[in-house]
């Protein structure tokens, strides 16, 4: 029980970090001129939060032991 | 028996042949052996002693264990007092609620005798 | 050559392929093998997120606004990560009431209301029949662009041609044929179909495959990696903004509200409803597929940007639809495999949209629209048709084909005014509408049904007027003067600029607008009035949906029916051969052998109910069970008559209030059996404590002294002497302890023997004097008798008398001060019999103390008392034996002034052996047990 109820407030964290992450004004720092490898700088910060975003709730959701 | 200075140990028990197989235990053993036979007592003649350990029955006449080892906790001067409680009731809530007291250790009665002297040098780290 | 016939081959295979796994699935569901078990599969289908919208949608939203395709897919990502409690609430409350769709849901947790459910699906059908309007524009317009391969033609305009010759109603007639084979082969309980989401999924697997092909060929093959695509796009000034796309203001506010509107979409459009929460097998499922499904989101829109990109620079200065582009660019570079395999994509991702939303809109429009509707109808009564399962069928097929002619419809009248990306979030605007309602009713107990009419009605007409009539005035089919100048003329009431609030895009300002009317509707109208007790009873069931492991619904019934009743009606919308197969399978779940031996009680009229909510919804079910459940058989037309609202509400309070005072006496009843209980468990365990302590004060000096000199033989004579005495009177009181303790046992449980006979009190008290005279003349006291002759005799035990006496002497002695104790002992007759008093010298005893020596244990002293001798036990047990003859003993004492023990025996009068008898009798009866009662 104990456990499910961290589990849960883990993935309510990574639900607001994902609000934050995905917004203004995080989103208009990335919003310059700049390409990394010719892919314009804001595709890979989205690219790359969000990539990291499902990352971190597969390890939430899938974590077994304490 | 190897003990350099003589340690001072304080009995507060009001079961006499108790105290006199703890007194005899403990003068075996090369301690200064301090008696007294309540609660009462053993207060005033820990602070009149400044005994190294005291050995203190839960149940005593005019004021129990408890409040003695309270009383031993909040006095500064007693602060390096060990304090080993006795008591012939083994429960949960009177051992935690003895070494949330402030007791040093804890022993139900009946003990065996020898667990009794290897704590109590511990306790006064012989 | 893509021949048209190659076209529609591949086509038509591809669809049969689909249904093979279908009809697959399906059979393997039935026996008992599901072959969607698994997280993976469950992740897959939820993918029928992604319609055509995402797979030709998304590049043309891209080739527009660069960055701004993303946020549709951000938002259930975001909410994925609260899914895993979310739709886990959803999922159990839908199992546990058998709830079929999401208009079931919010009518059943307002109280089963048929009026709400039906608002629901209006505003279901309404708000997504423009987006299944895209589908049919997508998948027309591809294969349009397909017939004229190797040529890239845009699609004409079709509104011009007559309906017969237009291939987009074809279409929809295919697709309504297709998804009536697939959803509505029979009618199921629980509603669910497994081979269809078997289907689905391998759909979701298809689109991802070609929408990954045509970016791996795009960016790899027609153009050399990102970077190169990066370099010529630099060279383009047009192309640039399209990097930098998110512009401050205007563009954050549009990014957070499709953000939002994407995130609701995903939870509350009827398909994913359908997917997430009716077809889910094991809601284990969900912690995968919590990021599975984003994943997949993710992985079909890598490629977005650079076919955008790509086709911007292809098609420079072509007409070419960006929103083709996925198609067009394997087109142009003569890639038939590839393109057929993007078209066949294309039709995964459109149909599987389709078949499933559909099958949940006809759901809703079965159970939610038309059953209430044909309920009260009195021609429908029941005993006109015996079977209404085909009828249950006939208005999902209709409803099938109804929606999708609807689709086809829209399409023709706004479709080409609009973007696919546009059409899409129309809807999802107006399925947003149904968030207030639905996560109001699972958190928050105060909704009322009022309170979700008014929030959806609200929400749903802000949604009309500022999005859903623009999209007819743009396409020609209102007058523009609307969109310009508002309704009436009046610049307030402009539906893009409700208000005067101006600034924001048309989407952004209609979530705002509709969101505030319905959030605020819901809220007020709830807030005044309190639930009744049928919305607080659903309340209760929704919002405490993960606190139950089974619904406490039955417990609400007072229904009474006849099996039969119960089997002909569920038969009669399940069908006969279902109905007795669903209750016997109920039977063996009760264990019991057969229907035959079900008894219908409250809960099996609850199965009934729940069985008929599968299939014609649970507002409905509970009228048509409540037509056989009542204690006066009705027919149903009269209940359809009779049965409002309010007379079902009436019943069910009363029912309740009955119910609950019943249960607050038993409660009270049982708590204070429980008390009684708890008092003697008490007591008992106070004993047992006293009584470990009390021995084990002896056996720590006994268990001492024993180890002392067992340890060491070379311990001195003087010293084992004196230790093995203590021993000794260590284990003589361990002894007495033992004895007494036993001996208060008999006497309290009455088991002790007692023997009753002429007694001399004189005589007796000599006795016990002179047995412990030695104890006397040990401390140096005095003792003096005041014992009169020529008293009457008193029946009574001899041997318990004497105990009796030798305590309270012993006790006496103990006290007294060494040397001038004395002790006086005295009898004489008095008003109630005879009294003998015990009086000392010693040091009294402080009143507060004078009760407590009565209790067992409870020794009063100090340290001159003579502890070892004392168990506690003696004036406990003394004080009984008065009591067990009648009589009574009591102490005066002051401190300071010694103490006098005193007990009254009352006369033995003629007949009194009989008495004596008699009460001996009671008392020796086992005493009433106080909890008996329970």
């Amino acid at each position: 029980m104990h456990r499910r109820i961290l589990k849960g407030e883990r993935l309510v964290a990574t639900f607001v970090c994902g609000c934050v992450l995905f917004n203004y004004p995080l989103l208009s720092l990335f919003d310059r001129d700049v390409e990394v490898f010719g892919i314009p700088l804001l595709y890979v910060y989205v690219f790359a939060a969000w990539a990291g975003l499902i990352a971190l709730m597969a390890w939430v959701i899938e974590r077994r032991t304490e | 028996m190897t003990t350099t200075t003589t340690k001072k140990v304080l009995i507060a028990d009001d079961e006499q042949n108790i105290v006199i197989s703890l007194e005899f235990l403990l003068g075996r053993e090369g301690f200064q052996v301090l008696v007294a036979q309540d609660g009462e007592e053993a207060l005033a003649k820990a602070r009149a002693e400044k005994p190294d350990l005291v050995l203190l029955d839960v149940m005593m006449p005019k004021m129990n264990g408890f409040d003695v080892c309270q009383a031993l906790r909040a006095d500064p001067e007693l602060s390096a007092v060990r304090i080993l409680m006795l008591t012939a009731k083994g429960r949960e809530t009177e051992v935690s609620k003895g070494l949330g007291l402030g007791a040093d250790a804890y022993m139900t009665k009946p003990f065996s005798t020898k667990e009794l002297v290897v704590q109590v040098r511990a306790l006064l780290g012989l | 050559m893509l021949a048209s016939p190659v076209i529609v081959a591949a086509a038509l295979l591809y669809l049969g392929l689909l249904f093979a796994v279908a009809w697959w699935g399906d059979k393997r569901a039935d026996a008992g093998r599901s072959i969607i078990a698994s997280p993976t599969i469950y992740a897959l289908s939820m993918a029928v997120y992604c319609t055509t919208w995402t797979f030709y949608g998304s590049v043309g939203r891209a080739a527009v606004s660069g960055i701004g395709f993303l946020p549709i897919y951000l938002g259930p990502t975001l909410v994925m990560a609260l899914g895993w409690f979310l739709l886990l609430k959803m999922i159990r409350t839908a199992k546990a009431n058998r709830i079929t769709s999401i208009a079931d849901f919010i009518s059943s947790r307002y109280g089963k209301s048929h009026l709400l459910g039906g608002l629901v699906t209006i505003i279901a059908v309404i708000g997504v029949v423009p987006y299944i309007a895209l589908q049919l524009k997508a998948v027309s317009g591809s294969v349009s662009i397909l017939l004229n391969y190797p040529e890239i033609v845009m699609p004409h305009r079709s509104e011009t041609e007559p309906v017969f010759a237009d291939m987009s109603f074809w279409i929809a007639l295919i697709l309504a044929a297709f998804t009536i084979l697939f959803g509505t082969r029979h009618l199921d309980a629980t509603e669910r179909h497994e081979g269809m989401v078997a289907a689905i999924a391998l759909e979701s697997g298809v689109k991802l495959l070609a929408f990954l092909a045509v970016g791996l060929f795009v960016t790899y093959g027609m153009y050399d990696g990102f970077a190169d695509i990066a370099d010529r796009v630099a060279q383009n000034a047009d192309l640039r903004r399209l990097s930098a796309a998110v512009p401050s203001g205007q563009g954050f506010t549009s990014w957070f509200s499709l953000t939002v509107l994407a995130g609701l979409a995903v939870l509350f459009l009827p398909r994913q409803f359908q997917i997430a929460v009716v077809e889910n097998v094991n809601e284990a499922h969900l912690k995968r597929a919590a990021w599975l499904f984003p994943l997949y989101l993710l992985l079909i829109n890598v490629f977005v940007l650079p076919i955008a990109l790509g086709g911007l620079l292809h098609f420079a200065g072509r007409d070419v639809d960006a929103d083709t582009f996925v198609l067009t660019l394997p087109m142009a570079l003569r890639q038939e495999g590839l393109t057929l395999l993007v078209f066949i994509g294309g039709l995964s991702a459109a149909t599987g949209m389709v078949i499933v939303e559909t099958i949940a809109l006809s759901t809703m429009v079965c159970n939610d629209l038309v059953m209430p509707l044909l309920l009260r109808m009195k021609r429908l009564a029941l005993d006109e048709s015996k079977d209404l399962s085909r009828v249950l069928l006939g208005i999902r097929r209709g409803a099938i084909l109804f929606i999708l002619l609807l689709g086809y419809l829209y399409f023709r009248l706004a479709g080409e005014a609009y973007a696919l990306v546009a059409i899409g979030l129309i809807s999802f605007a107006a399925v947003a509408q149904f968030a207030p309602a639905m996560i109001g009713g699972m958190y928050w107990r105060g909704g009322t049904r009022e309170g979700a009419l008014a929030g959806l009605s609200a929400g749903f007409l802000v949604w009309a007027y500022t999005l859903l009539l623009p999209s007819f005035a743009k396409s020609g089919w209102l007058p523009a003067d609307f969109l310009t100048q508002g309704l009436f003329g009046t610049e307030l009431l402009l539906p893009q600029q409700l208000f005067g609030l101006s600034g924001h895009d048309e989407i952004s300002h209609c979530l705002f607008w509709s969101m505030f009317a319905n959030i605020g509707c819901y809220v007020a109208v709830s807030l005044l009035r309190a639930p009744t007790a049928a919305e607080a009873s659903q309340a209760t069931l929704f919002v405490d949906a993960l606190k139950h492991a089974r619904p406490a619904g039955a417990a609400l019934w007072r229904g009474r029916a006849e099996m039969a009743d119960l089997i002909a009606l569920v038969g009669r919308f399940l069908g006969p051969l279902r109905a007795r197969a669903a209750f016997a399978a109920y039977a063996h779940e009760r264990g019991a052998a057969g229907i035959d031996e079900l008894e219908a009680d409250a809960e099996l009229v609850q199965f009934a109910e729940s069985l008929l909510a599968g299939a014609i919804g649970s507002a409905s079910a509970r009228v048509m069970v409540a037509s056989v459940a009542k204690e006066e058989p009705l027919s149903l037309a009269e209940v359809m008559n009779i049965l409002d609202e309010a007379s079902q509400l009436r019943t069910y309070s009363r029912e309740l209030e009955r119910k609950s005072a019943e249960l607050t006496a038993a409660t009270r009843e049982l708590k204070e059996a429980n008390e009684r209980l708890q008092e003697l468990d008490r007591l008992k365990d106070d004993f047992m404590s006293s009584v470990t302590h009390e021995l084990r004060t002896p056996l720590t000096s006994i268990r001492a002294f024993s180890e002392i000199l067992f340890d060491d033989p070379k311990i001195g004579l003087a010293d084992r002497q004196r230790f093995l005495g203590l021993i000794v009177s260590e284990t003589e009181r361990l002894t007495r302890l033992v004895n007494q303790t036993l001996d208060m046992a008999k006497i309290e449980s009455g088991h002790a023997d007692w023997h009753a006979s002429e007694i001399d009190l004189k005589e007796l008290i000599a006795q016990s004097v002179a047995a412990t005279s030695q104890l006397f003349t040990e401390k140096g006291a005095r003792i003096k008798l005041d014992l009169p002759d020529g008293l009457p005799l008193i029946r009574a035990d001899h041997d318990r008398l004497i105990q009796v006496m030798l305590n309270l002497l012993s006790n006496a002695v103990k006290f007294l001060p060494p040397d001038v104790g004395r002790v006086r002992v005295g009898l004489r007759e008095c008003a109630g019999g005879l009294e003998v008093s015990v009086a000392d010298n010693g040091p009294g005893i402080a009143p507060d103390d004078q009760a407590v020596i009565f209790e067992k244990f409870r020794q009063v002293g100090d340290s001159m008392t003579d502890k070892p001798a004392g168990t506690g036990l003696g004036l406990p047990i003394s004080r009984r034996i008065v009591e067990h003859f009648g009589g009574r003993l009591w102490v005066e004492s002051a401190p300071g002034a010694g103490a006098t023990f005193r007990f009254v025996l009352p006369l033995a009068p003629a007949g009194a052996l009989d008495m004596a008898e008699a009460t001996e009798a009671m008392a020796r009866a086992p005493a009433p047990l106080p909890a008996s009662r329970i």
